[in-house]
């Protein structure tokens, strides 16, 4: 009778060694499955870093100020490309983000429940429609709007431009609504209770307390603008030229990489594409480390305050 | 309910039985005669239920970097391979004209979708960005008494490498020499003008929907999507109608003088019924091939494609092989080791 205790106490301290070595099993497969992105994404840089010896040897960083895209006499340049994607990001963001910011406050701040669960339902459903639905969309209603609007061809930058912003607006949209509705109630009471309007307290209370958020979603949209190939190859116009013109063709670094990758025979022509798909990578790592800098800057300084 | 999966599993095992017993080829390559080839790939199973031969259309040029990594059994491609590619190949492949098909210059003018006439000169200015009005004296001298409009020619070509483009700028490169100098042939060139779409159906969709456009497709896309389509002079100084009795009028020139590895150009071709953006589009089989039943059904394939199989291409608007060209091609299978 006296040793029952005892082996309770066993079995018990067995049972809770069993967790702890449960616990480090599931720290140790969690870690793995972890660093499993840190190793994806090395793989992905040496890939395309080994794929485009062959371009980088013979280019070198003239590669990204060059404007000839020749894959018959092996002349390649990607500063067409370059400029098409940022230009194109860029204007996308300058659309979008103002629009999808004002929906966002007006479905968290301004709208009645119901109204507000709706049209969320209805925008993340827009986020969840194929990238070529949007292109045929640009396609089939955009492109002739364009050309009866003056644009020669009907499709281009901007044409693509109006098609991306329509693509990431979902995003900003669901995104920023979540942050700003995460904003404590107690905020937008103070600002009342200082005498605040229900604008003065949303513009100056609660969108820069859920700034991060926002943030967050923009730079989120702009990763899928930088990224969209199909969607934009079927508005753009797929010409590899800097046009003064916002309404004339242009090409983007996802979209060239689409079309040319299957029918590049030439090795040096497969190495630039490759290259391309390099450049791309940089380009959105840099645009994320802006984004990274911009958040902590705004983070410090509203600690500060 | 156990009685249903029991069922269920045997209906799998009757699934996976003949599955196994399959042997299975796979190829990769053009996209152009895709539709020919599916059609015969399912012809030559139904007669060989052991035999399940898988064709991916990824385009010429992946084609022929599989076939090379060996990651599939054989390759298809619209242009032939060129010296350096074979000098460098391990398993030098054969090249097998399978059909034959023409590009053709497409257009969107409103209120006159008719038959027009295209000299070459034309063509080659048009596409060097120098022809840019659609009444420009080099087209309004090949159609006389056709109220051409004055407005620009929005000119469209592919965006995506493509076989087609191969055919259209190697003929452009025949013809003009300031664009063999300027741009060259290729399956993805440095445009000199116009914008670029993706896939023939994206070229025929956009002029279909631009005014004043003018691009080049493959004869099957302006059939189907009833596009108007040019007459082009050819060599012998006549406007020929792209259809299959001209496209086969262009390889009859070529059938008399065959190389014997059948890498043969019939654009511009001699000929006074030959349309002149006509080619061939190849199999690429390797010329050793390890795994004997792989070879057999290869070998196989490619005799009964050559007899049965070219009767299936005209209802599917490809040419077929002329019978010399046949003939010649029976006598290279056999080399297949």
């Amino acid at each position: 009778m006296a040793a029952e205790p005892v082996r309770e106490a066993s079995r018990a301290r067995g049972f809770f060694g069993r967790l702890r070595a449960g616990d480090q099993a599931a720290t140790l497969i969690t870690a793995t499955f972890a660093s499993s992105v840190l190793v994806l994404t090395a793989l992905l840089v040496y890939e395309l870093f080994h794929g485009s010896a062959l371009s980088r040897d013979k280019f070198g960083w003239a590669f990204l100020f060059t404007k000839i895209w020749d894959p018959v006499a092996g002349e390649f340049g990607a500063l067409p490309f370059i400029y098409g994607t940022l230009a194109t990001s860029a204007l996308a963001l300058a659309m979008a983000v103002p629009l999808g910011l004002g929906a966002a406050v007006f479905l968290s701040e301004l709208a009645p429940p119901r109204i507000s669960d709706a049209l969320t339902f209805v925008i993340e459903l827009l986020a969840a429609v194929p990238s070529v639905i949007y292109g045929l969309l640009g396609v089939f209603i955009l492109v002739p709007l364009m050309r009866q609007a003056g644009a020669p061809y009907g499709v281009g930058v901007f044409t693509a431009s109006v098609v991306l912003a329509v693509m990431i607006l979902p995003f900003i949209v669901s995104i920023s609504r979540e942050a700003l509705l995460a904003v404590p109630r107690e905020q937008r009471e103070a600002a009342l209770a200082l005498g605040a309007t229900h604008w003065e307290s949303t513009w100056q209370v609660v969108i820069p307390f859920a700034r991060l958020g926002i943030i967050g979603s923009v730079f989120l949209a702009l990763a899928r603008a930088l990224g969209e190939t199909m969607a934009v190859t079927m508005v753009i116009g797929n010409d590899p030229k800097i046009h003064a013109s916002l309404l004339a063709p242009g090409y983007t670094i996802a979209a060239v990489i689409a079309n040319e990758f299957t029918e590049a025979t030439a090795d040096l022509h497969l190495s630039a594409l490759i290259e391309l798909g390099l450049v791309l990578f940089f380009l959105t790592m840099l645009l994320n480390g802006i984004a990274r800098l911009l958040i902590l800057s705004t983070t410090r300084r509203g600690t500060a305050q | 309910m156990r009685r249903h999966s029991m069922k269920l599993v045997l209906c799998l095992f009757a699934l996976l039985v003949p599955l196994s017993a399959q042997t299975l080829v796979n190829g990769a390559g053009a996209t152009f005669p895709y539709p020919i080839y599916s059609k015969w790939f399912d012809e030559y199973h139904k007669l060989h239920p052991d035999v399940q031969i898988n064709y991916q259309s990824i385009g010429s040029g992946g084609g022929i970097r599989q076939l090379e990594s060996g990651t599939v059994d054989f390759g298809a491609s619209d242009q032939p391979m060129n010296e350096e590619q074979l000098a460098k190949s391990k398993n030098k492949p054969l090249h097998f004209p399978t059909v034959m098909g023409a590009v053709v210059a497409t257009y969107n003018l409103p209120g006159l979708n008719r038959e027009l006439n295209f000299t070459p000169e034309a063509l080659a200015g048009i596409f060097l960005g120098k022809v840019k009005k659609w009444n420009d004296a080099a087209l309004k001298s090949a159609n006389p008494g056709v109220p051409l409009p004055a407005n620009d020619i929005m000119l469209v070509h592919r965006s995506d490498g493509s076989g087609t483009s191969f055919i259209w700028t190697d003929y452009l490169s025949k013809i003009s020499p300031e664009w063999k100098s300027q741009v060259g042939p290729g399956a993805a060139v440095n445009w000199p003008a116009g914008l670029g779409a993706k896939g023939n159906e994206g070229v025929a969709g956009m002029v279909k929907q631009t005014p004043y456009s003018l691009g080049y497709v493959e004869l099957i896309y302006a059939l189907q999507n009833k596009m108007p389509y040019a007459r082009v002079r050819n060599a012998a100084g006549k406007f020929v109608k792209p259809d299959l009795a001209s496209v086969t009028a262009a390889a009859a020139g070529a059938a008399s003088n065959m190389p014997d590895d059948f890498r043969v150009s019939i654009t511009n071709a001699p000929g006074k019924d030959a349309y002149p953006v006509s080619s061939f589009t190849w199999l690429l089989i390797p010329g050793q091939i390890q795994d004997g039943a792989k070879k057999k059904i290869l070998v196989d394939f490619v005799r009964w494609m050559l007899g049965p199989g070219q009767k299936m291409a005209e209802p599917l608007s490809y040419a077929p092989l002329p019978q010399l060209v046949v003939a010649k091609e029976l006598k290279a299978i056999a080399t297949v080791q």
